[in-house]
């Protein structure tokens, strides 16, 4: 097995066995859309209308609060120096580790979303674009969000800042994606969007990796 | 013949300047047990020899490759303060992620090494329920597999027992008499032959 597998597996096992670590953000995501309705009207008509932000925000806020214990328990056991000494490549070591990340928080919100669209009453064609677009967005925060935790690593209570750094760079995937729910749920076209996704998850999935690395190599010196 | 340069090397932190004009050289077969007061660079020495740290380039050379370029990295094994384990593998899992960082590794190595450190029935036990010297052992474990010529060792006999200083030092002297180079930081009187002392 090469160390990119080794890398994506350790990291799953340690998850797996320590399963609040990702759980966490998962329950905050459902618990906070399940909440809205209760707060501003159980009507299906306003519902639907504010879903794809509502989910959109909630996501993006789970996946910044798993953010900070992406590097934080291997930099405090040390193992994230052996990482960085190792003659294996850090960016390929930390793309591992990225998707396992994404493995454990994204794609759990993507399979999640169907079940909180529905229950704002979001229409089917509108929960299949929604799919869509956090299939498409959802590595993209978890790569750019990769860079912030690597900056931060060694800092204590850092979640503000983190979220001071990364949250700017989320914001053009919230627009694009949540405006392409919005709009498919009036038949509009939304392939626009869902180009602009898709180019920013191919530009974070070549940049990503090399600027986390050199990040953490500073943030370890 | 390979030879481990540093030279003109300086380090500062913060505003205090550590060391600066640093050079020896070191060749096969030796040992260099680096002494100071707490705080006076030892740690951050030995940083800068693994790579962690970046330096002047060329002012650590060893075959021709500086610190931090790939062929350098694969020759060093590094061993710092932290136990560099997690808590949620088993002390197997925790070697064999270790040696594949390290370079390449097989299972049977790995279960041997633990045997020869002295930790024979704590292969599966988590990480998290290890006691302080044998988080150590399973880290000073890679010794046994690792193959790279220069080791790097940082306060290697805290919290050991009797028994594991002299396993560790047995291992060291090894490594020397098969042409291996070690660096080492400790306080402690050790026992090993060929040794040369760096006072910073």
């Amino acid at each position: 097995m090469n160390i990119f597998m080794q890398t994506l597996t350790r990291d799953l096992k340690m998850a797996l066995r320590n399963p609040s670590s990702f759980l966490n953000p998962l329950l905050f995501f459902v618990i906070a859309i399940s909440l809205f309705p209760l707060a501003i009207s159980p009507e299906a008509h306003t519902l639907s209308n504010i879903a794809p932000g509502i989910i959109w925000v909630t996501c993006m806020l789970a996946v910044l609060l798993s953010l900070n214990a992406l590097f934080h328990y291997d930099y405090d056991n040390g193992v994230l120096e052996q990482m960085v000494i190792s003659h294996h490549p850090l960016p390929l070591l930390l793309l591992a580790k990225t998707t396992a990340h994404w493995l454990l928080t994204g794609l759990p919100i993507v399979l999640l979303s169907p079940l909180l669209g529905a229950a704002l009453f979001l229409d089917s064609e509108s929960i299949g674009v929604l799919m869509l677009t956090l299939l498409l967005a959802t590595p993209s925060l978890s790569l750019i969000g990769a860079i912030g935790a690597s900056l931060i690593v060694g800092i204590k209570n850092s979640g503000m800042l983190l979220s001071l750094l990364i949250l700017p760079l989320y914001i053009p995937i919230l627009i694009f994606a949540s405006s392409a729910v919005s709009q498919a749920r009036f038949g509009l076209p939304i392939s626009a969007q869902l180009y602009f996704l898709a180019s920013i998850l191919i530009l974070s999935l070549m940049g990503s990796p090399f600027v986390s690395a050199l990040a953490l190599k500073t943030s370890l010196e | 013949m390979s030879e481990l340069i540093v030279s003109e090397l300086g380090c500062q932190r913060g505003y205090n300047n550590l060391f600066s004009n640093l050079s020896f050289s070191l060749t096969a077969g030796d040992i260099l047990r680096i002494s100071g007061a707490n705080g006076s660079g030892k740690t951050s020495l030995l940083k800068i020899l693994a790579g962690l740290s970046s330096t002047e380039s060329d002012s650590v050379v060893y075959n021709q490759n500086p610190a931090g370029s790939s062929e350098y990295q694969e020759d060093i094994f590094y061993l710092g303060h932290l136990p560099a384990l997690s808590p949620e593998l088993c002390c197997r899992e925790n070697l064999s992620y270790l040696s594949h960082l390290q370079g390449d590794n097989s299972d049977d190595k790995v279960g041997n090494a633990l045997i020869a450190i002295g930790l024979k029935g704590y292969e599966y036990e988590y990480a998290a329920n290890l006691s302080a010297g044998q988080k150590r052992r399973v880290v000073l474990a890679s010794l046994f597999i690792n193959k790279a010529p220069i080791w790097l060792l940082d306060e290697p006999f805290t919290a050991l027992d009797s028994d594991g200083i002299a396993t560790l030092e047995e291992q060291i002297n090894k490594h020397s008499e098969r042409g291996g180079i070690c660096i080492l930081t400790t306080h402690q009187d050790c026992n090993l032959s060929n040794m040369r002392t760096l006072s910073l």
